[in-house]
């Protein structure tokens, strides 16, 4: 089975051609330009990942919310439910980009971190 | 009167790495302008990662990637002026005259042997696009929710249909659906999308929000908040074939249909437009036709990826050093770049063929293509004919001529490039 | 309370008149149903002051055209609105409209309208180079000229209010009791007491006579579409061009606005739906294939946004404006259509006249003040008066709206202002945020926090123009 794919690993988005087995191995991968591409067909193909980005809530701050994204990339089906949780979180001034504002998000391993810094009112 | 060698309008990616790299080359007295409380440009506000991976080989987040330079400024005795909005440039070679105001230094005038234009770019307004019907709320550039939800922390509506596949939309789509909004539909006027192939994958193929390519809003409906939108499929000629015509109710109509670069100062100051970029026409160096003064980002040509950005304002800003310290060439001999055959622009416009380094043209075509060559030539020289599995009018492409081969282009040629098909 | 008089209608009529009673020892409310003042027909028409030759000799249309546009420019001083007398040509295309434009003129004499006179095309386009090379002629009119009405009404109200007149927004008047000398106009939640009642109600007028009675006329609105160019489109024409009107209709006209824009409309098409403001495909595309006749080379670019108004067409093809005759102390002003702005001011003085006819002679009150102090308007500023109000109050150093060049400082004073703005789209129109090439695209947001801060309101409360027109929901979390 042959599986068209767009690389989402950089804006190049390059178009993959990955070769599958009845039981979903990997093949081949053809069509990418670099390691990374490989990496995202392989991930693709048998457990989707994505990186998350949302707000959430600061407290004593210039700012009413802070940016923050996922450390490392998240079960592609987890990724609303890790959003819907993070619209509860609230942090307290000051915040520094890297911040741990979730650990282990739902229980996916993966931390959620501050991508902005917020000052102190 | 402020007097400074260099004066940077703007503290985005553009004007930061511009003022960095004028300083690391040696520039002493340099201040940025930046109409907004902080630095960093509208990278503040884009809160999803996929910068940086060319420049820093990781993939940041806007604010990440601001602060990598914000960090920069530290090191350096770089002036920033924040909450300071450039009101006129006066070029005068040498001595070019900036006003800019402010709340805490009042009206002031910046002398400055070397200007850098890093104003960035704005969306395209529904009044543009003249669609018929009401005049509610709920109407709003992708851009300008972008800034409601990620800055302000507001949500603009729940029910989202989105006009035009820009990159802004897409981002936006994936980002109000995060937020608990239901993204209907993204309509794109084109056959093709303007936005990178991940954010069609990652912002709406992951949440099953349609793209509808060749289709467009015709007609608005709602008295005072928008309650819904008219879309419909369109022919070659891009004119709505009515038969399709389908309601869709929402409250919220995000545009995303076009970025302008923000030129009313190179305007009123007398600078030369490019009519396709709607930037000033420069050469290799991003120097404008007025001497000592360059742009450099989004106001020269509209990028799709910041690392580029940063890459060209760099060039500006070493170009602003070289001719501050004297040592840009008095005698240039232009020859122009052209693009045919689908390609739509090629920045920069003209190459001085006295230069001293290798120049990369950049260029966008005009459509999709796939497995087309790209030809570059100077008369009857051929300097590059490389194949592409695609091109699309989405994504910026480069070339590079060699300084030992462009040293001895005919001064009356030009440079072309085109698209081959087949 | 019972207040001496009631304005029911803050348009550009309404305010007027409620100025010119703002000089007398009376009681008088203005009444307005949306949330700020200018937001029917006021808003969108074609911004000119008619020299008066169009209307119909005898009429009151043409009496208060003529008047009008007489007082137009010292009523405008007063209240520093701007005003262009610019001047207006009707051209003509053939030997057949030639004669028109003799008709036109005979009229204008009888109307006794000042300095017209038929030019031929040499001199036609050697002050206008842009209009079209086949046109025969033009009936030139120096008299007329271009306004804002909108600012025109803004500054009206605020004059009114600073000398005494109450306005009361978001009162939509449902019915009107009548009892013992005294009227009660209802609204859905609250009432308003007063003697005499001015229906300046516009498109609205005749519903507003039929709830004490008043079914003598009937008002239709009459849909005008226009397209709004950007600046860079100024200098096309520099006075008001009509087209000669044929049996096809009155054609289609272009003009420079106050603000260096260029307007190009109107269509004019009857509509059922008093609230029908919406532009169509046909619309648009009719103005601008009409536009190009008389502008040929004129290539319709740089669009800023295209809008619609309706004009109040009254059954009696003139202005109605007297005493009802189903309750004496009810006036009416209404129909006030085409050459209604040019009209104002006389229609004003008018409705003052009749007024004081009901309730004696009224003495004018020692601190009654015509004028209206002139907003800042930084971007008009030279550089050292810009130095200077940023001394006074840094708020005028910080700029907003980018492409209009707007500060801070002229936000809080037009919501500070006597009558100020409530809402985003009043804001924009007291300083021009958000009117330019972005529209708003870069200072809506910060023009709702600063409504925001200034009125205490919370940022999802703001409306673009009240009503449900909300910005935003809700905070996101």
């Amino acid at each position: 089975m042959k599986r068209e794919l767009v690389c989402v690993a950089c804006p190049l988005g390059c178009g993959i051609t990955v070769e599958l087995s009845d039981s979903g191995e990997v093949l081949s991968v053809t069509g990418n330009t670099c390691k990374r591409g490989e990496a995202y067909a392989h991930s693709e193909c048998t457990n989707p990942t994505r990186s998350l980005t949302s707000t959430v809530k600061v407290t004593g701050s210039t700012l009413p919310v802070v940016p923050v994204k996922s450390a490392g990339p998240i079960p592609k089906g987890k990724l609303i439910d890790c959003a819907v949780a993070l619209r509860d979180v609230t942090v307290k001034a000051p915040v520094k980009i890297g911040d741990v504002v979730v650990k282990d998000i739902l229980g996916t391993g993966v931390d959620i971190v501050a991508t902005n810094i917020a000052e102190v009112k | 009167m402020q007097n400074y060698d260099l004066v940077v309008i703007g503290g985005g990616p553009a004007g930061m790495a511009a003022a960095l790299k004028a300083a690391e080359c040696g520039v002493e007295s340099i201040v940025v302008l930046e109409r907004a409380e902080t630095l960093g440009g509208i990278l503040e506000q884009c809160i999803h990662t996929g910068f940086g991976l060319h420049y820093f080989g990781e993939e940041l987040s806007g604010p990440e990637y601001a602060s990598r330079f914000i960090e920069l400024f530290k090191d350096t005795n770089i002036d920033i002026k924040l909450d300071t909005m450039v009101i006129n440039v006066e070029p005068d070679e040498g001595k070019n005259i900036i006003t800019a105001v402010s709340k805490a230094e009042g009206l002031v005038d910046y002398c400055a042997k070397a200007v850098i234009l890093a104003m960035g770019c704005r969306e395209r307004p529904r009044g543009a696009l003249n669609i018929a019907g009401t005049r509610p709320a709920g109407i709003m550039t992708a851009g300008t929710a972008q800034k409601y939800v990620n800055i302000d922390g507001y949500m603009p509506g729940k029910k989202v249909v989105i006009l035009g596949s820009g990159d802004i939309g897409l981002i936006m789509a994936r980002r109000m659906t995060f937020e608990g909004a239901e993204v209907k539909v993204v309509c794109e006027l084109m056959p093709y999308s303007s936005g990178l192939q991940r954010n069609i994958v990652q912002c709406l193929e992951d949440f099953n929000i349609p793209l509808r390519l060749s289709c467009t809003v015709i007609k608005i409906h709602g008295k005072d908040h928008l309650e819904g939108v008219t879309i419909a499929n369109v022919d070659e000629n891009r004119r709505p074939i009515m038969e399709t015509a389908e309601y869709i109710e929402c409250d919220t109509l995000l545009l995303s249909v076009g970025l302008i670069p923000e030129n009313e100062l190179s305007r009123s100051a007398g600078l030369q437009i490019d009519n396709i970029t709607s930037g000033p026409i420069v050469n290799q160096d991003r120097e404008t036709e007025f001497r000592g003064i360059f742009a450099c980002g989004n106001v020269l040509h509209v990028h799709d990826l910041v690392d580029y950005v940063t890459g060209e304002s760099q060039i500006a800003g070493a170009g602003a050093a070289k001719y501050i310290k004297g040592l840009a060439d008095n005698d240039p001999e232009y020859i122009n770049t052209k693009g045919i055959n689908g390609v739509r622009y090629i920045v920069p416009q003209r190459i001085n063929l006295n230069g001293d380094e290798d120049v990369k043209l950049y260029f966008r075509v005009g459509q999709v293509y796939r497995k087309a060559n790209v030809k570059v030539t100077c008369g009857d020289v051929v300097i590059s004919n490389k194949k592409k599995p695609k091109l699309a009018p989405g994504e910026m492409e480069n070339v590079v001529i060699k300084q030992e081969q462009y040293k001895d282009f005919d001064r009356n040629s030009e440079i072309v490039i085109e698209i081959v098909e087949g | 309370m019972v207040y001496d008089v009631a304005i029911v209608g803050a348009g550009v009529i309404g305010s007027l008149i409620a100025r010119e009673l703002s000089k007398f020892n009376l009681k008088t409310v203005l009444v307005e149903k949306c949330n700020d003042v200018a937001q029917g027909t006021t808003k969108a028409n074609s911004a000119i002051v008619h020299a008066g030759y169009d209307a119909i000799p005898g009429t009151l249309k043409a009496k208060l055209n003529v008047e009008g546009s007489h007082m137009m420019s010292s009523v405008c001083d007063d209240l520093s609105v701007p005003y262009k007398k610019t001047g207006s040509l009707v051209v003509a295309f053939s030997k057949e409209q030639m004669k028109t434009l003799e008709e036109l003129l005979e009229r204008g004499r009888k109307n006794r309208v000042p300095q017209l006179e038929i030019i031929g095309k040499e001199r036609l386009l050697e002050i206008e180079p842009n209009v079209n090379k086949d046109a025969y002629g033009a009936l030139f009119a120096p008299t007329a000229a271009i306004v804002c009405p909108y600012e025109l009404c803004i500054a009206a109200t605020e004059n009114a209010v600073s000398n005494g007149v109450e306005l009361v927004r978001n009162f939509e008047v449902k019915s009107i009791d009548f009892e013992n000398g005294e009227f009660t106009l209802n609204s859905d939640k609250d009432s308003i007491k007063a003697k005499y009642v001015i229906n300046a109600a516009g498109v609205f007028a005749d519903t507003l006579a039929g709830m004490i009675g008043d079914n003598s006329f009937s008002i239709t609105p009459r849909k005008g579409e226009y397209v709004l160019l950007d600046k860079s489109m100024a200098g096309v024409v520099s006075r008001v061009i009509f087209q000669c009107p044929t049996k096809m209709g009155k054609g289609s006209l272009i003009t420079p606005t106050v603000d260096n824009n260029v307007l190009i409309g109107p269509t004019s098409v009857d509509v059922e739906d008093k609230d029908d403001l919406a532009t169509t495909d046909e619309g648009t595309s009719f103005v601008q294939k009409q536009v190009a006749l008389s502008v040929p080379e004129f290539r319709i670019r740089n669009i800023i946004t295209s809008f619609s108004g309706l004009r109040a067409h009254s059954n009696t093809d003139d202005f109605v404006i007297g005493q009802s005759e189903a309750n004496p102390h009810f006036i009416n002003v209404a129909g006030i259509e085409s050459p209604g702005l040019s009209a104002a001011p006389a229609i004003a003085k008018y409705v003052e006249k009749i007024l004081l006819s009901l309730i004696g002679e009224q003495e004018i009150k020692a601190d009654f003040d015509p004028l209206r102090e002139k907003p800042v308007r930084f971007r008009e500023m030279s550089p050292a008066e810009r130095r200077e109000i940023i001394k006074k109050n840094p708020a005028y150093g910080r700029i907003i709206c980018r492409c209009e060049t707007v500060t801070e400082g002229e936000i809080i004073d037009a919501i500070k202002a006597p009558a100020g703005a409530r809402d985003v789209d009043g804001v924009k129109r007291r300083t021009r945020s958000g009117m330019g090439r972005c529209q708003g695209g870069f200072c809506g947001s910060k023009v709702v926090a600063i409504i925001s801060r200034e009125c205490g309101i919370p940022l999802e409360e703001i409306t673009k123009f009240g009503g449900e027109s909300t910005m935003l929901i809700g905070r996101t979390k």
